[in-house]
């Protein structure tokens, strides 16, 4: 059983088709990143994943026991607004909201690991700052350490390492590396094709319609990904 | 000056004013915060002029006022808030259609039975005498209830506040808390109406929040500060209201005003000292 499958899946906004035909199944601790140029579905299939939209054909399932508090998510663009008042303390931890079920107030655990995620991003000695004075990267990564909070089997990241500085961008790939040989079934979204076959158990390329679905060994070798790259990896 | 303050409290209908309008402020100040942030702080204005209407026609009607106005409030702040989220029609433009149209209901249903009087004006600018004893002991434990009801979701509520598409997405029933916010809203302004003034009470909700943001960068310290700042501004401004004979909305929303000019004055000092 997947955990999730996608069967003969189109995404439309009103009239406009964005993504057509589209049967794929996430396993249990894969790596798969979505790639394709800009406008070509990608956020949109990632929105579709979390139920946020919902398919015009097909159906999407959770399987395995999947269930929506168990995920991870890190937008591409966030829907919070400027102006608004909030510390990155309390955007990390709010990450952990959709474990605490009933409970009014966060367990000593839930404010460990707000801690813990807090520093894997380097954040710890920002925590008390105004989440809109930081800069974009440091933005980014306090969502990255709220979707870190939010995940349990399954994280989804949109586009994680734009707007990072190389080091961080490293240090991203290797968490997101650890965290996927934990356990952790990992969908990213890039246009960092590069690091992306290097990481990914598997690619998923979008353009309005998947082109190709398979290995990332079984991908270097088609003829979308030669096109794509156009002969722009060493592999 | 203690003088006058112990002649205040000397009256037992100011006592049950001053107890149901902090409490009013208390829950309108906090609920505010998420109203300001959420970009929903026309609902409040909305569902006051609602309220209005409701309560006209619970007069007209010879109907207990709250029994009335309570429901049809709540009604108008699911329907609201389903326009505001939707795309398609354009949220604002839809709430001050219901508002006005509301408004007109209201003055209609009032002057056909009774004529333009000092009902009217009441209900529109709020009277310090409207709180009779059954009212105070129902306004105060529905404000009793949405105190409650905000403090132990507090974090789901910052949690939709900051991003309900995250929310959304990690399985929180964001849509739920949606509706929480707006009933709670719509039970606080209901209650606040009369003592406040139809025109004004929305005042109460956005003017604390707004006011907290001026200097304060968290959540929690603005969502503190609005509290605070809300039942002392009310306080203060039941006092002008007392001891000048001007009316106890306006006098509230006056030192409001002063508050937020004050708190907008110290952040370019404090800006200033940073640098
Ligand atoms: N809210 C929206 N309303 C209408 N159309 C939209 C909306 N969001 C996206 N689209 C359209 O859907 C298509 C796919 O958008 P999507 O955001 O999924 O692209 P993407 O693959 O994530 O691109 P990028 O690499 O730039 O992030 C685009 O053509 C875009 O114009
Ligand atoms: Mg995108």
């Amino acid at each position: 059983m997947a955990l999730i499958t996608c069967e003969n899946v189109s995404l439309a906004y009103e009239n406009n088709i964005v993504l057509s035909d589209l049967s794929f199944a996430v396993q249990a601790g894969m790596y798969l990143c979505i790639v394709g140029e800009n406008g070509s579905g990608k956020s949109t299939l990632v929105k579709a994943l979390l139920s946020l939209k919902r398919p015009t054909q097909g159906s999407i399932h959770f399987g395995d026991g999947l269930r929506q508090n168990e995920i991870g998510y890190l937008p591409q663009q966030t829907g919070a607004q400027k102006d608004f008042s909030a510390s990155v303390w309390e955007v990390v931890q709010s990450g952990c909201i959709n474990q605490n079920g009933c409970s009014p107030f966060y367990s000593a655990r839930q404010k460990q690991m707000a801690q813990t995620n807090l520093e894997r991003m380097a954040l710890w000695d920002l925590r008390r700052r105004s989440y809109q004075e930081l800069s974009g990267g440091q933005q980014q990564r306090v969502l990255l350490a709220r979707a870190l909070c939010a995940t349990r089997k399954l994280l989804l990241l949109d586009e994680p390492v734009a707007g990072l500085d190389p080091m961080a961008a490293q240090e991203m790939y290797r968490l997101i590396q650890a965290l996927n040989r934990e356990g952790t079934t990992v969908i990213m979204v890039s246009h960092d094709i590069q690091s992306a076959v290097q990481y990914a158990s598997h690619i998923l390329h979008l353009h309005n319609k998947p082109l190709f679905f398979g290995k990332t060994a079984d991908y270097l070798q088609s003829d979308v990904a030669k096109r794509f790259l156009g002969g722009g990896l060493h592999a | 000056m203690l003088d006058l303050i112990a002649q205040m409290l000397s009256y037992p209908f100011l006592i049950r004013a001053l107890v149901v309008g902090v409490l009013i402020s208390l829950c309108a100040s906090l609920l505010g915060v998420s109203l300001v942030l959420k970009r929903y702080s026309m609902i409040g204005d909305g569902l006051s002029h609602v309220g209005f209407g409701a309560l006209a026609i619970a007069t007209v009607a010879n109907a207990a006022p709250l029994a009335v106005a309570i429901p049809v409030v709540v009604a108008a702040a699911f329907l609201l808030l389903r326009l505001s989220e939707n795309s398609k029609i354009k949220g604002d433009a839809a709430i001050a259609l219901i508002s006005t149209g509301a408004l007109a209901v209201g003055v209609m249903a009032i002057s056909l039975s009774t004529g333009m009087n000092v009902d009217v004006y009441n209900y529109m600018f709020g009277s310090i005498l409207a709180m009779k004893q059954d009212d105070v002991f129902l306004s105060v434990a529905l404000a009793v209830v949405v105190l409650v009801l905000y403090v132990v979701f507090y974090h789901k509520i910052f949690a939709i506040t900051f991003d309900e598409n995250f929310s959304r997405a990690t399985g929180v029933k964001a849509g739920w808390y949606n509706m929480l916010i707006a009933l709670l809203t719509a039970v606080t302004i209901v209650l606040g109406m009369r003592l406040m003034g139809a025109l004004l009470i929305s005042s109460l909700v956005i003017f604390p929040a707004l006011t907290s943001m001026r200097i304060f960068k968290s959540f929690r310290s603005v969502v503190f500060c609005s509290a605070i700042l809300s039942v002392l501004c009310f306080l203060i401004g039941i006092f002008i209201s007392y001891a000048w004979s001007t009316p106890a909305g306006a006098s509230v929303v006056c030192v409001n005003i002063a508050a937020f000019f004050a708190f907008w004055i110290l952040s370019f000092f404090l800006a200033r000292k940073k640098v």
